[in-house]
């Protein structure tokens, strides 16, 4: 508010006014050259937006020959649709398949892991630091800002060298703990500012009513902060679903453990793939956070707005 | 007596809240500390020592402390050129990221029937998978079989395709100029605006909201034209959360390693900071350099957090 006090609006001094008539018509005109501005804008980002996806999944259900000789062409022929790239890219090696079913196994169970671990420490955390006064609060607060806004890859050399030494690189339990302590941050982050709006007063109320520090927590403040709660779920399984460069550094070797991200990653450096299985492989890899995201669009972009990832 | 009472009942409170505080939040530092913080600190002694992949093992606290590693980094050549891709690479991406994000914001303000799934649309390029998104616009601009060169040469009567993506430069004319583009590295900066506009968006969506029409109609009635409005009603307003997010967008662009490494591996001109500390790590095993170069970037990159919690204490509704 302090802004508009700052910034005079020029267009009421009337020696800035330009005559009546001359006005009335530059504005027709702006407000009509907006008008089809907006709609412009509208659909070309619409296009631009929804395109790459509407190809990846025409890609995925047409036949690599036809691809290559009829490249410009981005509908699929109705007699040409198959699913013959999602059952190959599902299938296991074994099968002269790519394996996709267990990465799928391996991604999801990560993801959960993270989303699991990631609530059981964050929640008292946050409720912590918004709530209870103690010895350092606020430099971790600080902490914890710093940390959600330093990006991974300055982590991973440390991170590599430490777990190669100590033998426990390839596991993917320690994937996991490292992606729980990527997304404490934000999470601490978006669940605080959560717990700061509701009102005080209800929690003192409930200690009033003999209910302890804990049972306030778990009984007043948590139910409250439900949906707060979901969309930070969401958020943290986005994340860990689609992380790439720890999944590299750490599971690479060995293709049995590869997440699906770093699996479609490192088959489609290979040339012996086609690149319509491979999109299908890329279906599979983003509908998981479609749905999810179609199913919940208010509730995660609350989420996103509260916080963000690197 | 009644205060000295309450005092000290007041002071066993504040203790077992302190007591309670302390213990609820230190998982979350303890993971923290060893995961993040401990790290980092590793890092800055792995930067003066002389270890190497293979000799992982042998690596402690106590190695030979050197400064090779700095100097290696500092005078190759590498280094700085590498600095000054990751800064166009940074700069015209956030600059893009915060135009586009704006301009959709501003231009699904006002109502209309299917806005909520044109706005759901918006965020597909930033909640997909990086991966299969980098993978998509990869096949898109194939010089075989992709739809933009198809195109291209097809209906747009390009000379020949272009391979976009480990293209370093190529000769545009213009108006009888010719002008040598960074082809690969422009089109990383494209993927990247396309992935972070909505961001963007989003955030100068929420503060739209909080813009109150009333002034808008005051100005209005005092014959402000829409460019008018925007420059002077609109844009005052946005700019704490442009600014914020600027610097916010700055940051993980500057670090970004994700989407140069997918799409080009840091060939063809895009080598960003961040790609050449993977290389010097995983390519060539170098753990020292790799360290020394990482550091580099935390350090340019605690200037700018430092900038950034310095314009949240200011706004604190971004943080």
């Amino acid at each position: 508010m302090t802004v508009m006090k700052e910034t005079p609006i020029r267009p009421s001094s009337p020696a800035a006014r330009p005559p009546r008539k001359r006005h009335f018509s530059r504005d027709v005109a702006e407000t009509k050259l907006f008008r089809i501005l907006r709609w412009l804008v509208i659909v070309g980002l619409l296009v631009v937006t929804v395109f790459p996806f509407y190809y990846m999944i025409t890609l995925s259900v047409r036949d690599i020959g036809s691809l290559i000789s009829d490249p410009a062409r981005i509908w699929p022929n109705l007699a040409e649709i198959s699913f013959d790239a999602y059952t190959s890219v599902l299938a296991s090696v074994a099968d002269g398949g790519q394996g996709f079913t267990g990465f799928i196994i391996t991604s999801g169970l990560v993801a959960l892991g993270t989303v699991a671990l990631t609530l059981l420490i964050a929640i008292p955390g946050a409720y912590a630091v918004s709530r209870l006064q103690f010895f350092g609060r606020r430099q971790i607060s600080a902490l914890f800002l710093a940390v959600y806004l330093f990006p991974s890859i300055l982590l991973a050399v440390p991170l590599f060298v430490f777990f190669t030494r100590l033998g426990l690189r390839g596991a993917v339990g320690v994937l996991l703990v490292v992606y729980v302590s990527q997304t404490i941050a934000v999470s601490i982050f978006m669940l605080r500012n959560y717990f700061q709006t509701i009102p005080e007063s209800l929690e003192e109320a409930a200690a009033l009513d003999g209910l302890g520090r804990i049972g306030t927590m778990l009984r007043i403040s948590l139910p409250l902060a439900g949906p707060a709660i979901m969309s930070n779920a969401l958020f943290v399984f986005m994340i860990a679903w689609n992380e790439f460069l720890f999944a590299l550094l750490f599971l690479v070797e060995d293709r049995d453990k590869w997440t699906v991200s770093l699996g479609l990653a490192q088959l489609s450096g290979s040339l012996e793939v086609p690149t319509t299985v491979l999109m299908a492989g890329s279906v599979i890899l983003t509908l998981p956070i479609i749905i999810l995201f179609f199913g919940s669009e208010r509730l995660l972009s609350e989420g996103l707005t509260a916080g963000s990832d690197k | 007596m009644s205060t000295t009472t309450t005092l000290r009942r007041k002071g066993s409170v504040s203790r077992r809240q302190a007591r309670a505080g302390i213990a609820l939040v230190s998982p979350s530092v303890i993971i923290v500390l060893v995961l993040v913080v401990l790290p980092i600190l590793w890092t800055v002694m792995l930067a003066f020592q002389d270890v190497r992949l293979i000799q992982i093992r042998r690596a402690n606290l106590f190695g030979n402390y050197t400064l090779d590693n700095f100097i290696n980094v500092l005078t190759s050549e590498a280094l700085w050129s590498s600095l000054g891709t990751t800064l166009t690479y940074s700069v015209l991406g956030t600059g893009g990221a915060i135009v586009v994000g704006l301009m959709a914001a501003l231009a699904l303000r006002n109502a209309f029937r299917g806005r909520t799934l044109v706005r759901a649309a918006m965020l597909l390029p930033y909640v997909s998978p990086v991966v299969a998104a980098a993978f998509v616009w990869k096949t898109m601009l194939n010089p075989q079989f992709g739809v933009v060169n198809a195109w291209g040469t097809g209906a747009l009567g390009w000379d020949q395709p272009v391979s976009f993506l480990t293209t370093r430069t190529s000769d545009v004319e213009i108006l009888g100029l010719t002008i040598p583009v960074p082809t690969a590295l422009f089109t990383v900066i494209a993927f990247e605006i396309w992935r972070t506009f909505p961001f963007v968006f989003l955030f100068v969506t929420a503060r739209l909201l909080a813009v109150p029409k009333s002034i808008e109609e005051a100005a209005r009635m005092d014959g402000a034209v829409p460019t008018q409005m925007f420059r002077h009603i609109i844009l005052p307003q946005l700019l704490p959360t442009i600014a914020v997010l600027s610097v916010l967008r700055f940051i993980w662009t500057f670090n970004n390693f994700d989407d140069v490494y997918l799409l080009t591996g840091g060939g063809a001109g895009t080598e960003v900071v961040s790609v050449g500390v993977f290389n010097y790590l995983i390519g060539r095993g170098d753990i020292g350099s790799a360290s020394a170069q990482a550091l580099v970037l935390a350090a340019i990159l605690t200037v700018m957090v430092l900038i950034y919690m310095k314009f949240a204490v200011k706004d604190e509704e971004v943080a």
